[in-house]
């Protein structure tokens, strides 16, 4: 299973990643748009909120529009998508993500864009089975 | 594949093919209504009149509407004016919030002859609406086998004549679906409704509502049930109506806040994930979760409502459905309902009948259907349970007329009222599934004792009085229907506001517009007269609202928020009302509040009330139940619970039960009961804003906006 590892012990909360996401998949920079969340625990300490690939979205899909490619990864296919959010609300790190405007959830596919920016290597995509 | 769908198609005569506009919809309408007419094949759209939108707000009210104009006061079930009418209200279609995707279908009823409205899931209400139209009208009678077909992408519809195509529906759904999918994409866009041969030739005909499951592959169907609807669409001769729609997306209501929707179809699918398994495992095991339940607070049917538990019924409790039911995948009938209780049995394999040794897919069963076919026959075998609802639906019968209409001949063979040679050899016993089935199979046949059988219990009772001599007045009080429905699954016995739950409904003994038994019978919450009055006011009322609106019932207290219990009125699920509040503005951009929520359905209720008046019905005489229903009738019911009968006696009646016989007692129960039934009768019709005799008050049709001339002519006379 391939997904984005993270040590949230190295970030620094730049929000490098964060921005790297949203502009990738919505051409904008903004939280609301990233599938990684970086909140700040006080005292310097930041934690990291990305999908683990669990899986468990893709069992309650009517429409068969989440998917396991070959890699193990969680995929989303916004054309068979019909926007109930059911994957949103069984998702257990809440990480299947929604946006004001947005009919369809999105999510992280483990592209990996994130951690080749990261300057601080807080995350990282690992393959595991 | 059996069937060659180009050689079906070869054979198909082309009646009428019209063209429509494509438009979206506006704030969860089209504001127009599709009428088709099969005696001349005429098709058309007709305007909603903005009187219609504002006082009929959709669903069933908007099927009434259309009803009432179609039809006279001499109108049958099978005249050629009366109509199949199928809406889904404003909200229906949404994806966000469970249980969204509900068709209303209204017609006159064979066994009652009054208007009947039934809810079903599935595909076609939603597609339909997208397709652009708000309601779908059906008059007049074919001379040949007929399918409609509506091309909710092209903006076409097509009557034509099919001949070949089969008419049960688990085999038609596969035909319509091959026939109209143009590749394995669209199969999902297809939605088909059917009844099936059964509704060909007796009146507890029931309509299948197809919705393709994409992860087994396969049609399934789920069932416009109750009042004999499929032998209306039979006698119509339609086969099918299909709708094809592929534009369905999160906001093709074109709601007002989609963000709104959102957020309160969120939040209930997170009480959904994480509250069913403590609450009632609908996500598991479906309505069946209530049949251990039932049992142990002893409102489970048993011998044709004679019992309320069994010992045997731990056979057929939900751990055995969990089971058998096909467990981990989502079963919503409609998109977005994490309820999902919509559950199946998969590769289940008949032992009689024409699919007998074929692998088939069973659509349940749910709670009404293992308790009717079940419990209420003493059938307490799970497989024979099945096939039973496999093929009553197939074969486009109601599982609950039924069950409820098996489990009363029955009785009538155990009391000799029926014998081998009355019932052409059917050895009807109590728990003879075989028998029940062979009865079961002569619906769809049209040959022998099952085609008397499914006239209904209200025909039955004239015909075994007429024919065999029964006694007028036990059969009566043992027949479980009102107003010609047969009456659904639970024991009012000990809950005389389900009584009133049951009898004073507008289409028969049907639990959906109030269900009342734990509220009065086992919480007391309810004591006096007046308070069920109340209750029998506001729930039916609140509940109509789901049937305007394109809504399922379940939803609203099937689970509920984890804080109900600390709330003013936990009865009501406040929170869960505020929700459906919420998203009826979301969605209209008209907001609402609780008072006027119960307005937008009293309206409606009021008006099929004055509909049954116009069919000659609808009067005080026409709301009692059969004795059985209110209480002990035999020596054999009192002496099965004669400590509480006897404890009521002592404690309710003042009369001390010391030294009387057990059928003094039953008498002097049956006196006392028979009494309150017609205090609770005068004091609901009095909330209601009626007369004595269950009318609607001219004052409270206007004070509710509902003083529309025809209504005040036909009650002007019983005023």
């Amino acid at each position: 299973m391939k997904y984005l590892k993270t040590y949230p012990e190295k970030c620094i909360g730049c929000m490098t990643c964060v921005d790297v996401c949203s502009n990738l998949y919505f051409k904008e920079v903004t939280p609301e748009k990233s599938c990684i969340e970086v909140y700040d625990e006080g005292d310097g300490n930041f934690g990291l909120s990305v999908c683990n690939q669990c899986q468990t979205c893709v069992a309650e899909c009517h429409t068969l529009a989440l998917t396991i490619n070959k890699f193990g990864t969680v995929m989303l296919s916004k054309n068979l998508c019909i926007g109930c959010y059911a994957c949103v609300a069984v998702c257990p790190t809440d990480n299947m993500r929604t946006y004001l405007e947005g009919l369809v959830p999105f999510k992280c596919i483990a592209c990996g864009a994130c951690a080749r920016e990261c300057p601080a290597d807080a995350l990282e995509i690992v393959t595991e089975d | 594949m059996k069937y060659d769908i180009e050689k079906l198609k070869s054979k198909h005569k082309m009646l009428k093919e019209f063209e429509y506009e494509l438009k979206p919809l506006d704030k969860g309408y089209s504001d127009r209504t599709l009428y088709i007419n099969l005696s001349s094949n005429e098709i058309k759209e007709k305007p909603v009149p903005e009187e219609m939108k504002e006082k009929f707000i959709g669903g069933k009210g908007y099927g009434l509407r259309l009803l009432w104009d179609a039809v006279n006061k001499d109108t049958k079930w099978d005249s050629e004016e009366n109509e199949i009418n199928i809406a889904i209200g404003p909200i229906g279609g949404i994806t966000n919030y469970a249980g969204a995707g509900k068709s209303l279908v209204t017609s006159i009823s064979p066994t009652t002859g009054i208007p009947i409205d039934s809810n079903v899931g599935g595909h076609f209400g939603p597609y339909f609406k997208f397709s652009g139209f708000d309601a779908l009208e059906i008059q007049g009678k074919s001379e040949n086998d007929i399918i409609i077909y509506i091309n909710g992408n092209e903006g076409k519809i097509q009557i034509f004549e099919a001949p070949d195509e089969e008419t049960n529906s688990h085999i038609l759904a596969e035909q319509m679906t091959d026939m109209f999918a143009d590749n394995e994409k669209e199969r999902q866009h297809i939605s088909t409704v059917s009844a099936g041969r059964g509704s060909d030739h007796v009146w507890i005909g029931c309509l299948n509502f197809s919705y393709y499951d994409k992860r087994r592959k396969g049609l399934r169907l789920k069932q416009a049930g109750r009042g004999g609807i499929g032998t209306v669409f039979r006698n119509k001769k339609l086969k099918a109506i299909v709708v094809k729609y592929s534009g369905l997306k999160g906001d093709t209501n074109n709601p007002v806040d989609q963000k709104t929707i959102q957020e309160k179809g969120l939040k209930f699918h997170k009480e959904m994930i994480t509250l069913d398994d403590k609450q009632c495992q609908m996500r598991t095991v479906g309505t069946a979760h209530l049949m251990e339940i039932m049992n142990d607070y002893d409102l489970l049917p048993v011998k044709n409502f004679k019992f309320g538990n069994h010992e045997d019924s731990y056979k057929i409790d939900s751990s055995v459905w969990t089971k058998l039911m096909t467990q981990g995948v989502p079963d919503g009938c409609w998109y977005g309902c994490t309820m999902s209780c919509a559950h199946a049995v998969d590769n289940f394999i008949p032992k009689t009948g024409p699919y007998k040794g074929e692998k088939v897919l069973v659509d349940g069963p749910e709670y009404e259907t293992a308790a009717g076919c079940g419990a209420n026959t003493a059938i307490f075998d799970p497989h024979a349970i099945l096939e039973m609802n496999f093929y009553c639906d197939t074969y486009g019968l109601d599982t609950i007329s039924f069950g409820t209409l098996t489990a009363f001949l029955m009785e009538c063979y155990e009391i000799g009222v029926l014998n081998k040679e009355r019932t052409g050899g059917l050895d009807l016993e109590w728990g003879n599934w075989e028998a029940a089935l062979e009865m079961l199979h002569q619906m769809a046949t049209g040959e022998g004792f099952g085609v008397t059988a499914g006239k209904g219990i209200k025909f039955m009772k004239k015909y075994f009085v007429e024919e065999f001599g029964a006694d007028p007045q036990f059969i009566n009080d043992i027949g479980f229907e009102g107003k010609g429905l047969e009456q659904s699954q639970y024991q009012s016995k000990e809950s005389l506001a389900q009584q009133g739950g049951f009898y004073m409904t507008n289409k028969g003994p049907q639990h959906d517009e109030a269900w009342l038994i734990f509220m009065d019978m086992v919480n007391n919450q309810i004591p006096t007269f007046e308070d069920k009055a109340e209750a029998l006011h506001y729930f039916p009322m609140f509940r109509t609202w789901f049937g305007l609106q394109g809504l399922c019932k379940l939803p609203w207290n099937d689970v509920e928020p984890e804080n109900n219990a600390e709330t003013d009125e936990p009865a009501k699920v406040p929170e869960h009302v505020q929700n459906y509040l919420d998203i009826y503005e979301a969605v209209t951009g008209k907001s609402l509040n609780k008072e006027e929520m119960i307005r937008q359905s009293e309206r409606v209720y009021n008006f099929q009330r004055v509909f049954n008046l116009k069919m000659g019905h609808g009067k005080r005489i026409d709301d009692h139940p059969p004795y059985r229903a209110m209480g002990p009738l035999t020596v054999e019911e009192y002496d099965s619970r004669q400590e509480r009968y006897d404890t009521q006696m002592k404690e309710l009646i003042n009369i001390d039960p010391e030294g009387k016989t057990s059928e003094e007692k039953v008498k002097i129960h049956r006196e006392w009961r028979e009494d309150r039934y017609e205090k609770l009768l005068d004091a609901v019709y009095k909330r209601r804003g009626w007369t004595k005799d269950g009318i609607p008050k001219i004052e409270h049709l206007k004070a509710i906006g509902m003083d529309l001339p025809e209504l005040i002519d036909t009650v002007k006379d019983h005023q």
